[in-house]
Order: C-alpha cells, then sequence, then structure tokens
C-alpha cells in the first residue's frame, strides 16, 4: 500500500478514487475480495426463484417494520424495560458520545473492549473517548488490525480486506511486545487471540452494535463468528449497545429468515458460528453475564431518510455489504475511497441523511447503475433507483413532487454553468429558427472549440462540431439505389 | 445520562417518525406460510444431516447412546490431554461426569464469574455443558447458559463439549423457536452455536480459533426421549 491514504472525507472522493486506482496492490486485494464473496454468496444461493421467494419474505419483514416503527420501538422500550435493560435515545453523534462518556465516568472504566459495531464508527467513538483518556479497544480480528495500524475499515463485514497477511505480519511485529515476525495466518490470529484475551479479562465496560432489535420479547440479536462479540457482551461489567433506530422487527420468528439472509448475503455461509440473544443483564441467581445491560438507539438522520416514501427503502437495510461486493465502482476504488462510515452503494444512499447532500454529493454519481446492487440485496432495497433519487436531488434546490422536505443538503451539486447549458439547449430545441442558425455557426467555428476540459478529456477526446452539420449532410445525401453510382463517381480510374 | 435530554431526545425521535409515518401499516410478513413451503429433505435421518452439517463447520460428533456417553466423555478427555475439566453441578450431566477418571480434575462452576475469573481463564481446558436442541438444516446448537451453567462455560475454554439428545433436533430455526416456543420464555442469553470460533479476517483465509473456543465436541445421544 502507498504510504498515501484516501482521507475520511467524502468530499476528497475522486481524489481518493485516483489514489487507489493508482496503486495496483490495493486493486488486487479488493479485485480478489470481491470475487471470493461473490463466488461464496452464489453458491449459497443456486436457485434464483428460491433466492426471490427468501428474500421477498425478508423485504415484506423490513417494510413492515418500517411502517410501524413508532409503535415498534415503543414496544421495544416497554419489554427493555421489563427486561431490565436501560434505554437511551441519542439523536446525533454527540448525544451518544456523551452517554459513552458518562458511563465510563460512572463506573470508572479506563478501557472499553468493543466488538465489530458500525455504528460506533459511524459516531467516532474511538476517538471521542480517546480524547476524554479512555481507550476503546477493536476486538474484532479485522478492526484490531486496524487499529494497530492507524487505519480504517474498507468493508463493513471484511473491514481489513486491504490488507495482506505479509502488512498484517509488520503491523503484530511492531505493535504487539513480543510478538516476532509472522506470515502464518494461524499463527497471527493465536497472537491476536492471546493479546486481547487480557483485554475481555478486565475490561469493565464492553461495547457492541446489534444486528437486529425485537420489539415483541425485548431482545438484542447479534450475528457473528469469532467469539468478541460474546466475550465483549458477556465478561464486562457493563454491556453498552449502540444501533440505528431503524434495525427493530416486529416478532422474534422475523430473525429466522433475516438471520439466513444475512450471513448467505455477507461471506457466502450457511450460518454464523454464533447467533447471540440478550435478553437481560445477569439475574440474581446467575453467576456471569454483565450486571448492566445498555442500548443507544441512534437517529442522527435516519429520521430524514424515514420522512420521504421512496428514501424510506434504505432503512430496509441489513447491513450485509452484498452490494458493495457485487458494485464494479466499488471493486476498482475499495471502501477507502468512498470516505463515509458505510462504503458502496448502500454508503452512497444512506450517507447523504446521515451526512448531508453537501460533502457526500459526488457519492451517488460513483456507479455505472448496472443494477447488481439492487440484484443481490437481499431485502430488495431499490438502490439503482435511490442514486437516481439522490442525483436528482443533489441537482435541484427544490424538492421533487412525491417529496416533502428539502434534504440536508439539497441542491448542493447544483452548477450555474451546467443549469445555462441546459436552458440554452432547451431554448435551441425548441425554437427551430434559432435551432437552424446555430447548426450553421457551429461548424463555421469549430476551431474555436476548447482542446482540455477538465474531466472530459482526461480520458477522452476533444468534443469538436462536425465540418457540416448533420443537416447539410442529409441534404447532399445520395439516395441507397444509387450507392453504385456513388462507388463509381469516386472509383480512381 | 441526564434523564431530561434523554426524554427530549426520545419524544422528538418519535414525533418525525410519527409524523411521517403510512397510515397503511401493511399486513403481517408470511413467515408461517414460507417454511411450511420449504420441504423437508428425506434422504436421510434428522441426525445425520445434522451431523453431516456440524462435521462441515468443524465440529467433531460423537455418535453415542443415553448410556454410554459418559464412555465416551472420558476417551475424549482421554485423547485430548484435558486436565480441567468444568460443568455445572446439578445437571442432568453432573453424576456421568463426576465418574470420570481421577486424572482429571472436575471443576463446578459454582462461584461468580468476578471470583472464578483466575481458574476460568488460566487454568481450564474444556467446558462441558447441555443443548436445548439442535439445528439440522445448519448443524446448529441450542444453547441456553443459566444459573447451573453460566454464559462463560462455553465460551472461555479453549474446547467446549455439548451433550446433545438425537430427539431434541429440529429442521430450521423457525421450528425450534416454534417448537421449543422461545417468544414467552427466552433466557438472559441465549445462543446458536455453529462449530468452534473462526475468523477470515486475514487475507479471507479461513482460521479456526479466534476468541471463542477452538474446538467443539459434539456427544450426539440417539435413543428415546428421556432415555
Amino acid at each position: 500500500m502507498s504510504a498515501e491514504r484516501p482521507t475520511a472525507d467524502p468530499r476528497a472522493f475522486k481524489d481518493n478514487s485516483r489514489l487507489v486506482l493508482a496503486d495496483p496492490v490495493l486493486r488486487r486485494n479488493f479485485r480478489g475480495a470481491m470475487d471470493f464473496l461473490t463466488d461464496k454468496r452464489a453458491a449459497q444461493f443456486p436457485d434464483a426463484d428460491a433466492f426471490a421467494e427468501l428474500r421477498d419474505l425478508g423485504k415484506q419483514i423490513r417494510q413492515h417494520a418500517l411502517a410501524n416503527l413508532p409503535q415498534l420501538l415503543m414496544q421495544l422500550e416497554t419489554r427493555l424495560h421489563e427486561n431490565g435493560i436501560h434505554l437511551h435515545w441519542a439523536e446525533d453523534a454527540a448525544a451518544a458520545n456523551a452517554i459513552f462518556l458518562d458511563l465510563a465516568r460512572r463506573h470508572d472504566a479506563p478501557t472499553m473492549v468493543k466488538g465489530k459495531s458500525m455504528v460506533s464508527e459511524e459516531i467516532g467513538l474511538n476517538h471521542e473517548m480517546a480524547a476524554h483518556g479512555i481507550a476503546c479497544i477493536e476486538t474484532d480480528m479485522g478492526e484490531y488490525i486496524l487499529q494497530l495500524d492507524g487505519d480504517r475499515p474498507s468493508h463493513i463485514i471484511m473491514p481489513a480486506i486491504h490488507k495482506t497477511k505479509e502488512d498484517v505480519a509488520k503491523i503484530f511485529a511492531t505493535h504487539i511486545p513480543g510478538a516476532g515476525y509472522t506470515e502464518d495466518v494461524e499463527e497471527l490470529i493465536a497472537i491476536g487471540r492471546r493479546a486481547l484475551r487480557n483485554e475481555f479479562r478486565t475490561a469493565k465496560i464492553g461495547v457492541s452494535g446489534v444486528n437486529f432489535l425485537v420489539a415483541e420479547t425485548g431482545s438484542l440479536v447479534l450475528v457473528e463468528n469469532e467469539g468478541n462479540g460474546r466475550l465483549s457482551t458477556t465478561v464486562p461489567d457493563v454491556h453498552i449497545a449502540i444501533t440505528g433506530i431503524e434495525k427493530v422487527v416486529a416478532t422474534l420468528d422475523h430473525i429466522a429468515p433475516l438471520f439466513t439472509l444475512l450471513t448467505r448475503s455477507a461471506t457466502g455461509q450457511a450460518v454464523t458460528t454464533y447467533l447471540n440473544v440478550i435478553s437481560g443483564p445477569r439475574r440474581a441467581d446467575e453467576k456471569d453475564g454483565p450486571r448492566e445491560v445498555h442500548l443507544i438507539l441512534l437517529d442522527n438522520g435516519r429520521s430524514q431518510a424515514y420522512r420521504e416514501e421512496h428514501f424510506r427503502a434504505t432503512l430496509q437495510c441489513i447491513r450485509c455489504g452484498a452490494c458493495m461486493n457485487h458494485c464494479p465502482v466499488y471493486a476498482r476504488i475499495g471502501g477507502l475511497s468512498y470516505g463515509t462510515t458505510y462504503p458502496g452503494p448502500i454508503g452512497a444512499i444512506i450517507s447523504p441523511h446521515l451526512m448531508n447532500l453537501d460533502s457526500t454529493r459526488d457519492l451517488p454519481t460513483a456507479s455505472s447503475l448496472c443494477g447488481a446492487c439492487g440484484e443481490v440485496c437481499p431485502v430488495g432495497i431499490p438502490i439503482p433507483d435511490l442514486l437516481m433519487r439522490l442525483r436528482e436531488a443533489g441537482r435541484h434546490s427544490h424538492p421533487a413532487a412525491q417529496q416533502r422536505q428539502a434534504l440536508k443538503g439539497q441542491g448542493a451539486a447544483r452548477s450555474i454553468v451546467e443549469v445555462v447549458a441546459w436552458k440554452a439547449w432547451r431554448l435551441l430545441y425548441a425554437h427551430s429558427a434559432l435551432y437552424a442558425l446555430f447548426a450553421w455557426i457551429a461548424p463555421r467555428l469549430r476551431v474555436l472549440a476548447v482542446a482540455a476540459r477538465s474531466g472530459w478529456t482526461r480520458t477522452r477526446a476533444p468534443l469538436r462540431p462536425a465540418r457540416r452539420s448533420l443537416r447539410e449532410q442529409l441534404a447532399t445525401r445520395t439516395p441507397l439505389h444509387s450507392r453504385k453510382a456513388l462507388r463509381d463517381r469516386h472509383s480512381p480510374d | 445520562m441526564n434523564p431530561a435530554d434523554n426524554a427530549r431526545a426520545r419524544s422528538a425521535i418519535l414525533a418525525r417518525l410519527r409524523e411521517a409515518a403510512p397510515a397503511d401499516t401493511g399486513t403481517a410478513p408470511g413467515v408461517a406460510a414460507y417454511y411450511g413451503r420449504l420441504a423437508t429433505p428425506e434422504r436421510s435421518s434428522i441426525a445425520t444431516r445434522f451431523a453431516e452439517r456440524a462435521r462441515s463447520w468443524r465440529a467433531e460428533v460423537v455418535d453415542c447412546t443415553a448410556h454410554n456417553w459418559a464412555e465416551a466423555l472420558a476417551r475424549i478427555v482421554a485423547a485430548k490431554g484435558i486436565r480441567h475439566l468444568l460443568a455445572g453441578r446439578t445437571t442432568p450431566l453432573a453424576a456421568g461426569i463426576a465418574a470420570l477418571a481421577p486424572a482429571t480434575s472436575l471443576h463446578w462452576y459454582d462461584e461468580t464469574m468476578e471470583t472464578f475469573k483466575p481458574v476460568l481463564f488460566d487454568q481450564i481446558d474444556a467446558g462441558i455443558s447441555t443443548t436445548r436442541g439442535g439445528i439440522a438444516d445448519t448443524g446448529s446448537l441450542i444453547v441456553w447458559p443459566d444459573a447451573d451453567e453460566p454464559r462463560t462455560l462455553s465460551l472461555v475454554p479453549p474446547i467446549h463439549i455439548a451433550v446433545l439428545h438425537a430427539h431434541t433436533l429440529h429442521e430450521t430455526l423457525y421450528a425450534a423457536m416454534q417448537a421449543q416456543r422461545w417468544a414467552g420464555q427466552l433466557p438472559t442469553n441465549a445462543l446458536l452455536v455453529t462449530g468452534p470460533s473462526k475468523t477470515a479476517d486475514i487475507q479471507r483465509l479461513l482460521v479456526y480459533g479466534a476468541h471463542g473456543p477452538k474446538q467443539l465436541v459434539i456427544l450426539l445421544l440417539h435413543g428415546e426421549a428421556g432415555a
């Protein structure tokens, strides 16, 4: 990997992409990982009709949950309370971090062990806690590697796919005392296991994300392979879970189809090692488990997506990452280029709501609209359609006809040059005399056409009007039946 | 956190959602109908299919009966050189476990984890637990920790030995949830466990033994219910 790294800012999207495209090692790593994940998923869904049937069920479940979201959140609140789980509401990242800080101080906890949580990345938890002298230790192997190296996740399921085992060998040898240098992957994992055991054993607070919340039973459902999620939510005295307000489903039996859709779409596994259903802290007679369980429900822009009927579908997402695995743009520029917590097609449609359409204006354009993302989505989110709607919202200051309100940063990608160009186009095409005049002038002024136009001419020949307009050419066109005559006329005799 | 801030955030978020929520709340998803349509594979017995699946996740499945499982356990303990075995004191397994050869020191999970940590983390080689059932479709174990068999019993030791009765197998997770009426009586922690812990986080290379147990041994007890 080159010394220069992509910036964690979606405004740098184009520069980031150029940086990654010029790095053959990174490109090979991404390509290899995407092909691997695509093949594994395909093997899990050999029958297209069976997949469609299961996906329809998953989509129905998520749509049903969103249609009933306020009621389900209230029901969840009641059940969590009965189960002895503390519920906190946070409107934005700052509020969520304040809750973490308050809990850490109350429990006098210098460290927190963390299971994998994208929402904690979204609020910048590690950075915020570090600013107050509290260390958040990543325990997912991939996240741990990145934390040691000061790097960021490039994929929501396989965060360190951009690293090779040689990279990891160097990182461990440099940062873990006594680790030594080895490229043996079994040995590297053993080193990670040993290094983190003591952290699990001593940390007072464990942090986790949540894959699904169940309103009916007041449960937090976590899906994982490594066991770090179980350790983080079991051994420390306090468990703090954080997730988005959209993660709730109505009943426990809804988990069965969503779980299988998630694992098969994400890593191409029929099941993960652990499905961890947490419905309360340690009871008086129990010997382990956290004494306190807290759940933080984060909005952070999700209610903006919820407000608009079309954008609401964004919240159906179960964070499997299949859309990025199948995206031809993501496979080339990788997850770091997006500069956001969630990269790829889902990142392009959720980030404008979580941040704003101003800083994320380029993300919806990072698609060829090939439709692969929409095809593989296990809950039927019409991703290409939403990309188009966000492109439109970026270019128009006024909300679209069916839209209730302007989005944050609506119209940010509006360009005066483009607006004028389209106005001129409309004028010309609506008035035949003007059009004829234009068609007469353009070929005659072709020498004035600008040779270098940034963007377009970086990889393409400059555009230049033809010597004769199409009209003029048609006027002198020889009918088909006299082609032979034409050939004869041009024959060099 | 300030309770007033929390209440304010709560009402603001709920108000935004309520204002935008659709009038039509839709119909309940047809989960039961979907699973009803799934054909049950009939090529072999449910226990055979479970074992095949579980082995594909690198679980060791040992076929035995209600009468000889303790001997099977003794062989596993000897073969793996397990010197410190951890178990719950009042489970139906306790008598069988207690009869193990004295070369293995047996630990009962009697104290709270806080005081037990030095033994649990540094000494125990294997934890043995009961299971509430299994899922043939995926080769998964249903593990419901409780006061007698705490959560860490099947989590911290490098080897997890699980005892599974073949008559408690179900075809799918959905079938198990329905038959065992999960929704009404979930414990503080309910688990599906499928194989030993694993990771593919380094260059997509699959390695077993990440943070949880490195080995999973399933004693699959054949025979009549309650035998």
